[in-house]
Order: structure tokens, then C-alpha cells, then sequence
């Protein structure tokens, strides 16, 4: 609940990564193939106050990469299932405007994005939505609010890999340049896997792959509790 | 064609390749899997602007341009992909700040783009003549929903799939 004006928001430090995300929820039609579904919109943005290799102007590669990666992951993992943010089928739904900003940019952006999306998510609260049946308009009921149904918390770990052997856990900048390539896997509450992100970078056994997606598995269980005691704390008693 | 064929399909599509089709890219090569097609071509190494050359290394860039549209996110995600996948094959060291251009134009998409633009990649490199580490080829396996794996699917094959992964 950092953000008072945005219908839900978080902010996650990792190590100095610092990254906050608010989401915006606002009223539209559905699309017409699928007129049961709403929209989540992931936006991940890297200004330039956050290192100074990023410039000011449109977005750079991998901010557009990190967008598309986020929006991967929301779809694979069914965290939100796009039918319950329908209101009345055909006519109107909810449209949620994730925008993840970097603040303080120390490497493992993927991992601190997927943390500050599941956060601010389990911090939205809905207002009701009523369609009037005479007028055909719709009544928000900014009174009456409802948190948001998530089905899956998918947590992201990434490793940096070096020269085929060494693999460190949550690298920052200065790790990761170094670094010959890059892993992040995707698991949820189960212990399944989600995705595995790995763009290009050296190549990997499969043995080591297993290695990681098992640590992975053990790091979701420490992040899921540290998530859900901090919605414990902000929650109204 | 078959949504999912019983037991899995363990073969792959027929493919074909053609180099050096371009008269003016130092290397093109054009790859086809099934009815997928991507068209590659490279520039390179040449005079890379001051802004993106790198002292110790070749600077490689990507460009993919998709069938219809602009490139959106989607494009630059695979092109992050790509880049990532060729600078750590092309040995850069050879050609300090130069920069190397690779441009894929996609003809035609009928499921496993992301393999097809790997292996024409790898075809460009070869017929520019870069000087690589090692070659690599992309295969996409999809995961169907009554849990048999498919090779290479095609568009609606990855549609009904669970899941789909490129190695």
C-alpha cells in the first residue's frame, strides 16, 4: 500500500534493487472474441534515475523484454484468470494497469518485478461494480470493496551463469556483467514449474538445470512466507 | 492437419535452407520448417557508431521484423533472445569495435517461429563467415494436452498445447 492513489501497490528491495509497482483498475469493454475476459497490462519501465545505463526516451530493449517476460509469466502461471475480472459478459470488465517502475536498478530485475506484481495484486481492492438494469449504466460502489482472486503466486529466482560451471543465486550488477548467461525459472505453490527464462548466454547441462529449479522450488516456500506476513501486518484488524 | 497426433510426433517438420540468396547483406540465409519461413541477413563486421561500439568486443544487434505490423514488445523479447544466443557463439574478441547487424524478416508463421529464426540465424552467420565458437539450432517441442510431446508443432498444434519450450 505504498501508493495511495493506485488501487494497489508494493514495494520490494532486494538486496538494493529496489522496484514498486501499482495497479490501476479502470472499467472497458471487452474484447469481442473473447467476451468473457478482462485485461491485466503489465508495463515495465526503466528510467534513468535508476542506473546510469539507461537513457531517457522511449522504451529500451530490455525494459520491453521484462514487459514481455511479466506478462508470460501472469499468463503460464493463471495467476489471474482473466474470467473473473468480467463484470456482465460482453459489456464491461475490469482492465489492470500493472506498471512496474525501477527504482534503484543493482541487477535480478526479474526476480523484484515478479515479487512487486504478486504483492501489489494481493493489495488491490476492487470497488463493486452494479450494472443498472433500466439505464444500461454502470454504478461503482467505491464503499464496497473486494481483494482480487489470485490463483497462483509464482516466484521467480534467476541465476548468472559463469563460463558453464559456477552459478550464483540473485545476482547483482556487477555479477551479472560479468556473467556469461542468465537462468531465471518460474515455480508456483506447488512446487511446479511455470517457465524457465533463459535468453541465449552460455549452455547449460541438464543436471545443473535440475540443481536450479530445485533451489528455486526451496526459495518460493521463504518468499511466499515473507509475502504473506506482510499482508498479515497491513491488513485492517 | 491433426490437432494432436496419438503418442506424440518425435519427427520434425521437412526444413529446408538456402544461403546466399542476397546480393547486397555480407550473408543471408533463408530457413524453412514446415510452413514456417524466416528470412535472415547480416551486415558485418562494420564501422559501428561511437555510442554502441564496445572496446574489447563486436557488438552484435538484432532486428526481427514480424509478417504484419510494427515490431512490438514481443519482437524485442525474441530479439534479446537472439542476441543473447549468437554473442555467446560469434567469437566477438576477433573484431573489436565493429558492429555486426543481423535482420530477420519473418514470410511466413505457421508455429515454431522462435526455432525458425534460430537456425536461420545460425545459416546467416555461417554464409557471412563469422568467425564462431561453436553452432547451435533451435527445435520447439509443445507439450500436448492429453500430455504427449509433440516436435516442431505447428500454429494449432501450440494453440491447444499446455506449454510450449524451445531448446
Amino acid at each position: 500500500g505504498s501508493i495511495t492513489t493506485a488501487d494497489g501497490s508494493a514495494l520490494v528491495k532486494l538486496g538494493n534493487t529496489t522496484v514498486i509497482c501499482g495497479v490501476k483498475a479502470e472499467l472497458a469493454a471487452p474484447a469481442a472474441d473473447s467476451a468473457n475476459k478482462g485485461y491485466i497490462v503489465p508495463n515495465v519501465e526503466l528510467p534513468s534515475l535508476c542506473s546510469e545505463r539507461f537513457r531517457s526516451g522511449p522504451p529500451g530493449e530490455e525494459a520491453q523484454a521484462a514487459s514481455q517476460f511479466i506478462a508470460d509469466v501472469i499468463e503460464n502461471s493463471q495467476m489471474i484468470v482473466k474470467e473473473d475480472l468480467c463484470i456482465a459478459n460482453g459489456k464491461l470488465a475490469w482492465v489492470l494497469y500493472c506498471d512496474i517502475i525501477c527504482l534503484d536498478y543493482d541487477g535480478n530485475l526479474l526476480d523484484a518485478s515478479v515479487f512487486a506484481l504478486l504483492a501489489a495484486l494481493k493489495n488491490v481492492q476492487l470497488p463493486s461494480v452494479i450494472i443498472n438494469e433500466e439505464t444500461g449504466l454502470s454504478e461503482v460502489n467505491l464503499k464496497q470493496k473486494t481483494p482480487l482472486t489470485i490463483r497462483k503466486h509464482p516466484v521467480a529466482t534467476s541465476f548468472a551463469i559463469f563460463d558453464d560451471t559456477l552459478l550464483i543465486v540473485d545476482p547483482t550488477t556487477e555479477e551479472e556483467d560479468l556473467a556469461t548467461g542468465t537462468v531465471t525459472i518460474v515455480t508456483d505453490e506447488e512446487g511446479r514449474l511455470c517457465s524457465v527464462h533463459k535468453p541465449g548466454g552460455s549452455p547449460l547441462t541438464g543436471a545443473k538445470l535440475q540443481d536450479c529449479i530445485t533451489r528455486a522450488v526451496t526459495r518460493h516456500k521463504e518468499v511466499k512466507k515473507l509475502i504473506d506476513k506482510v499482508i498479515k501486518s497491513i491488513m485492517p484488524k | 492437419e491433426p490437432l494432436s497426433e496419438p503418442g506424440g510426433r518425435c519427427r520434425l517438420r521437412p526444413f529446408c535452407c538456402e544461403q546466399g540468396l542476397l546480393s547486397r547483406p555480407d550473408g543471408s540465409a533463408a530457413f524453412l520448417q514446415g510452413d514456417t519461413s524466416v528470412l535472415a541477413g547480416l551486415y558485418g563486421p562494420a564501422e559501428a557508431k561511437l555510442s554502441k561500439e564496445l572496446p574489447d568486443r563486436a557488438a552484435l544487434e538484432v532486428l526481427l521484423r514480424p509478417k504484419v505490423g510494427l515490431p512490438g514488445v514481443l519482437e524485442r523479447s525474441r530479439e534479446q533472445q537472439l542476441r543473447q544466443t549468437c554473442e555467446a557463439v560469434v567469437l566477438g574478441v576477433l573484431h573489436p569495435r565493429t558492429a555486426i547487424t543481423l535482420v530477420l524478416q519473418v514470410l511466413s508463421d505457421a508455429g515454431s517461429l522462435l526455432s525458425c529464426c534460430l537456425n536461420a540465424a545460425c545459416m546467416g552467420l555461417l554464409d557471412a563467415g563469422l568467425p564462431l565458437s561453436s553452432l547451435f539450432c533451435g527445435v520447439t517441442c509443445a507439450l500436448g494436452p492429453d500430455g504427449t510431446i509433440t516436435l516442431d508443432p505447428t500454429a494449432r498444434q501450440e494453440q491447444v498445447s499446455l506449454g510450449t519450450g524451445v531448446l
